[in-house]
């Protein structure tokens, strides 16, 4: 997990270990000013005790020590501030890289992938989770390598000035940081808990938000807020334990430092007493021990970011590690021959382990060029169907053929160039009418706009839009109607000049008239494409070619209008429901 | 809309002169912000404060005896031939104890801060989101819900930081500062002034840098927003994308804005770095001199001997090696919190930001209750009628004069020359005047953004006419309470919301006392039945928000046999099956007939066939009802609904 995240450091590598390189510089000086106050409070006493005076030699002596200490001073503050630079160009610059990481890679991700996480998560953990772990990393260049370090001069110095005594830090040391580890491995857990908690505390509120209507429209407003102060119920408790441990982390540290000085005071003072040392040493000792111990807890603190970000951390790396359940294969074949399809035996299904199949032996052969109609009762797999053309799932069993060769065989880009896919569910994109429709082709003309959209029924209302194809759309294309939002992407979808067309349910919102006008303009304008087209209303599919009617994943039957009418009843039955005025409503139910 | 209010926040954290000093509004919103950590816990925060100060105390007091114990402890026992350590181990004893003290009130204080600050970040939550149901639709429609959200998430988080450990750190630490204060001019006034010198330097700078990094914050917030903004649609559109084959593209555009937000991350954050070294070294070397002039002081009493330099001693006396000790610790215990405060700088910036976009959600004005005719369910007894909790049949509740009058529910809705616009000076709907009758079904038909779905908006009152009048059951809908009115009506809506739950939960989200039979009933009839069947746990299936591996079209199947649970009288339908197909609906349509029995119905369909046996149809062009009758008389008219029906068989 760590070894993938860390590959995103790249051009910071450099600073990354730089950084606590500079930090140890820091330290060094931390730990030697003191060191140098030492002996220029020796200096001052050795006088004191002669009872001479300060000679010239000592005040050459005290001016020595005061300029090497700042001197010192100087080199620790550049090196501190250098440090701080370069901790956060590293570690700003690593998450930067991390979140690109993670976007390209959702970018190789098939409909299956994408459909494992949501998309809240993922923003989730581009956002929130990254910013953690950019914390965590900072921390960790800056203190873990100079806490230690901090630990050791200490440590070193004073067993310098007396190594008869320093043995006391060391097993502080040892218990402060015994009590840490127990502290750290306790709380863990209660913070995962608690981000569980969290999450689902956010998605409550998410939820609320897009559902408001259906909230306030039911009045259901107090069960939604009971349903919210339960989650914020939760968070509250799983926050406290957890942070109740952290608590603890203060007072022991606490105790273990004054303890230490206690024991010291009370062995130096014995020692002074017994004139086996000089209270400057005492000093000395006293002020290493705060350093020795803070160090310490630095360590502890890091590892406690750490452990916090460790969640995150996680997250992070299950994008970064999902593989794309599509992939090109070695030798791609990069152009498609023609507009046709075959369906040899396919079977298919959304999850490995699901009792049945969405589809089942499905097989079936479609002319280059022909238009095919699909119809079938909701839930059928209609959508399904169509998404494996432009492979944006792989079947489970069986193949499916474009231009005569296993979709698998194409480069994944080639094949869904030559196949244009109008989803259901569509979206558009904040930017103008012209930005959205160049997605299609990002080299077309004004000419080539305009011809598109007229196709689609859409220059229309383009032509009435203020700035026309300058238009600004806003978030999600929320600046028009819902029938306009389809024309508009199916003249999207048409400047790819596809081989292959696939218009799925893409015309619910476009009254019946302005649908025809569409299929008519196709019929005209694109002969050589295939067309396929999911309906809900026979009438958008009765002038096809042939027409597909699905089953529960099976096809019930494939022909033409006037076959159908003739062989199955089920098409006759809705034909009559959907067409028939007033007199016949009797025999038709 | 909330960015350039935090713009402003963050303009005003600071003075003219790079104080951190606090506006007039900032005052307000910290000293609302401290009622709200009061409100609640009252008493804990005064603990609270009690044991911070104490705990602060002990650390001083510790750290004087410090000072005393070599003098007056070890020094005099110095030399002697049987030194007495009574006095010696009974000092240590205190101190001890002084010192045990001090950590126990630090753990006792964290403990009751924790339960402060989550507390407070929980009635905080729970305020916002129950205000947030008050609000009316326009706020929702205004506010993007990634701006909505990041006050849940973001704005309190900050929060977070500020209650539980920036003031607890600003008391304690302003209690050693003042402690060590104490005793550092009870030492040697000469020294603290010295030592003052360079805090006053120390605080100038870090508040300068305090400044600066503020702006960064921001510029780091608001690219942080802008990511996430982007990443928000595009991940909504992935699918979009993927079809599009424009990874290439989304990725350039989504780098630009990451560099950006790199770049400013990065600079606020080499100042958070630098505050901490700079204001460290300035310890130091304030260390340093302070050290070399106490130096001087000690030896004033040689000096004055052989020197012209007797005055020194003449301002502060004479200093003991042990006072120099003492001294020099309390400079440090003096420094650290100083640079602690320092520290804080930014997140009290950034929770005061935060704070304030809680606040304005807190300050938006709720939808008003609507007026006092209530809902009441009611039994009659000789043309009388008398309020009943277990019947079955509903009245409305009109006050009148001293009294009551009852009003059967019935579901007559009249609209008189209704004028309406989402914004003003913008009519969506012209002078419509309609009726529907209890019991029938009334479709409106029309282009997208005719104002069909508008008509419906204001029947619940999720937006409130211009001018004219709407009345329920003979009653002015202003005069009824919103909730009771919303409860009387039914409305299944075009875009489905699944919420986390079984899929039972979703059924009976529409009348909360529903039994599970009641609710299986339902998916009967609405057809959902056979595919609820089939998932592996049937009906206690969880769903997620997004309904994963349902279809559209078995979407808006839940949400109809979620509207049949409702007993509402009046039914709202907005394109409620437009993504099922024609065969569904039919084998649905039994259902649907159940479901509109006796109730008044308003659809809004694409379809005719769905709304042809209405008894009413309303044709509407652009805010206006341009045709109205029924399907045959309208037919007959050979009108615009002649022709959109007709357009259907343009191709025959």
């Amino acid at each position: 997990m760590i070894k993938t995240l860390t590959k995103s450091i790249r051009q910071y590598k450099s600073r990354a270990i730089l950084t606590p390189v500079i930090m140890v510089g820091e330290a060094a000086m931390e730990i030697l000013i003191p060191f140098m106050m030492t002996k220029l409070i020796a200096v001052i006493e050795a006088a004191s005790e002669a009872g001479t005076g300060l000679t010239m030699n000592d005040v050459y002596s005290i001016l020595m020590y005061g300029g090497i200490m700042l001197a010192m001073a100087i080199v620790s503050l550049t090196c501190g501030i250098l440090g701080g630079k370069l901790a956060s160009e590293a570690s700003a610059g690593f998450v930067a890289n991390l979140r690109d990481d993670m976007y390209d890679h959702i970018q190789t991700y098939s409909f299956a992938n994408i459909d494992r996480f949501s998309a809240a998560s993922l923003i989730t953990r581009m956002t929130t989770d990254a910013t953690n772990v950019q914390n965590a990393f900072q921390m960790s260049i800056r203190m873990l390598v100079r806490a230690p370090v901090l630990f050791l001069f200490a440590a070193i110095m004073s067993f310098v000035i007396n190594p008869g005594i320093a043995w006391i830090f060391i097993v502080a040391a040892i218990v402060l940081g015994l009590v840490m580890f127990i502290l750290m491995r306790r709380v863990q857990p209660n913070f995962r808990e608690m981000f569980k908690k969290y999450d689902k505390l956010n998605s409550v509120a998410q939820e609320n938000l897009t559902a408001i209507r259906v909230v306030k429209s039911y009045v259901l407003e107090d069960e939604e807020i009971e349903k919210y102060q339960k989650a914020t119920q939760d968070v509250f408790e799983y926050s406290v334990r957890a942070e109740r441990i952290m608590a603890l982390i203060m007072p022991a540290v606490q105790i273990v430092i004054y303890g230490t000085m206690i024991i010291l005071l009370a062995v130096g003072g014995v020692n002074i007493i017994g004139g086996g040392m000089g209270v400057s040493d005492l000093t000395g000792l006293l002020s290493y021990s705060t350093q020795i111990l803070s160090g310490v807890m630095m360590v502890a603190m890091v590892l406690t970011f750490i452990a916090m970000a460790r969640p995150a951390m996680d997250r992070i790396s299950e994008v970064l590690e999902e593989k794309s359940t599509i992939v090109n294969p070695e030798d791609p074949v990069t152009e498609v021959r023609d507009g046709s399809v075959d369906f040899e035996d396919v079977s298919f299904a959304y999850v490995k382990d699901a009792e049945a199949d969405v589809l089942q032996n499905v097989s079936f052969h479609i002319r280059s060029g022909e238009t095919i109609g699909i119809i079938g009762s909701t839930g059928s797999s209609k959508s399904t169907l169509v998404s494996l053309i432009p492979r944006l799932y792989d079947v489970k069993s069986g193949s499916v053929k474009v231009g005569g060769r296993d979709v698998r065989e194409y480069d994944v880009e080639a094949l869904r160039n030559a196949v244009a896919m109008v989803l259901q569910k569509n979206v558009l994109f904040s930017g103008s009418v012209a930005e959205n429709l160049r997605w299609g082709n990002e080299n077309a003309t004004q000419e080539e706009l305009e011809a598109a959209a007229k196709q689609a029924c859409a220059d229309e209302f383009i032509e009435q839009l203020p700035g026309r194809y300058e238009y600004d759309l806003g978030q999600g294309g929320v600046n028009v109607s819902g029938g306009q939002k389809q024309r508009l992407c199916i003249a999207r979808a048409l400047l790819k000049k596809p081989k292959i067309l696939i218009l799925d349910d893409s015309t619910s919102a476009v009254d019946t008239k302005t649908d025809a006008k569409i299929r008519a303009a196709l019929r005209e304008h694109a002969p050589e494409v295939t067309k396929i087209i999911i309906a809900q209303r026979i009438a958008s599919v009765q002038d096809s070619d042939r027409i597909m009617i699905l089953d529960a994943g099976r096809i019930a039957a494939f022909g033409t209008h006037d076959e159908l009418m003739k062989s199955n009843e089920l098409y006759r039955g809705i034909y009559l429901s959907q067409n028939k005025g007033g007199d016949e409503d009797g025999t038709a139910e | 809309m909330a960015q350039p209010n935090n713009a402003a926040a963050f303009g005003r954290g600071h003075g003219p002169r790079g104080k951190v000093k606090l506006s007039g509004n900032e005052k307000m919103v910290f000293r609302r912000l401290m009622k709200y950590m009061f409100l609640e816990h009252k008493g804990k925060f005064i603990l609270a404060s009690i044991l911070i100060i104490v705990s602060a105390l002990a650390s001083i007091g510790g750290s004087a005896f410090l000072g005393i114990f070599v003098d007056s402890y070890v020094l005099p026992l110095k030399g002697q031939a049987d030194p007495d350590y009574s006095a010696f181990v009974g000092a240590l004893c205190l101190m001890g104890g002084i010192f045990l003290a001090g950590a126990l009130c630090t753990y006792l204080c964290n403990r009751i801060m924790i339960v402060v600050a989550q507390g407070t970040l929980r009635r905080l939550r729970n305020e916002m989101f129950s205000h947030m149901q008050t609000l009316p639709l326009k706020f929702f429609d205004t506010n993007t819900h990634g701006a909505l959200m990041s006050r849940f998430t973001n704005d309190t988080d900050v929060l977070r930081q500020m209650l539980s450990q920036t003031i607890p750190q600003l008391i304690s630490s302003s209690v050693t500062i003042l402690g060590a204060l104490v005793m550092m001019i009870f030492y040697s006034i000469t020294l603290t002034l010295v030592a003052l010198v360079f805090v006053a330097g120390m605080l100038a700078i870090t508040q300068s840098l305090a400044k600066r990094s503020g702006k960064f914050f921001l510029g780091q917030q608001s690219s942080l927003g802008a990511v996430n903004g982007y990443i928000e649609e595009m991940m909504s559109g992935q699918k979009v994308v993927k079809v599009f084959c424009h990874e290439e593209q989304a990725k350039e555009r989504f780098h630009a804005l990451n560099e950006e937000l790199r770049r400013n991350a990065t600079k606020a954050n080499v100042i958070t770095n630098v505050i901490g070294p700079i204001s460290n070294n300035i310890g130091y070397i304030q260390y340093i001199v302070v050290a070399f002039v106490a130096a001087l002081l000690a030896m004033g009493g040689t000096w004055a001997a052989v020197s012209p330099y007797g005055w020194i001693q003449g301002l502060s006396g004479a200093l003991s090696l042990g006072a120099i000790v003492s001294f020099l610790t309390f400079v440090r215990s003096f420094n650290m919190p100083i640079q602690q405060i320092t520290q804080q700088f930014n997140s009290i910036v950034m929770a005061f930001a935060g704070a304030e976009r809680i606040f304005e959600i807190l300050d938006a004005v709720p939808e008003d209750e609507g007026g006092n005719v209530t809902l009441v369910k009611v039994t009659e007894e000789d043309g009388e009628y008398r309020e009943e909790e277990n019947s079955e049949i509903w009245a409305w509740k009109v006050p009148e004069g001293e009294g009551f009058r009852y009003e059967l529910l019935k579901g007559d809705i009249r609209f008189y020359g209704v004028t309406f616009g989402y914004e003003e000076g913008k009519t969506v709907l012209h002078d419509i005047s309609l009726y529907a009758k209890p019991g029938q079904k009334i479709a409106f038909v029309g282009s997208t953004g005719a104002g069909k779905t508008t008509i419906t908006n204001l029947i619940n009152r999720f937006y409130d006419i211009q001018s004219g009048m709407i009345t329920y059951d003979g009653i002015n809908i202003r005069d009824i309470r919103k909730s009771d009115l919303r409860r009387s009506l039914g409305t299944v809506l075009q875009d489905t919301h699944l919420f986390t739950g079984t899929v039972m939960d979703n059924i009976r989200y529409s009348r909360m006392d529903a039994t599970d039979e009641e609710c299986i009933e339902a998916a009967v009839l609405a057809n959902a039945d056979p595919f609820i069947r089939n998932f592996p746990q049937g009906y206690q299936t969880m769903l997620t928000a997004d309904g994963a591996n349902l279809s559209q079209g078995q979407r808006q199947l839940l949400s109809i046999a979620r509207a049949m649970v409702s007993r509402c009288p009046v039914l709202i339908l907005d394109e409620a099956t437009s993504s099922i197909d024609t065969h569904t609906e039919a084998l649905i349509e039994k259902g649907m007939d159940k479901l509109m029995e006796g109730r008044t119905v308003f659809v809004i369909a694409h379809r005719l066939s769905t709304v042809r046996n209405s008894h009413a149809i309303m044709v509407l062009e652009h805010g206006v009802i341009i045709e109205r009758g029924n399907h045959e008389q309208l037919i007959a008219q050979k009108g615009k609904y002649y022709q959109l029906y007709t357009g259907a068989f343009e191709l025959e």
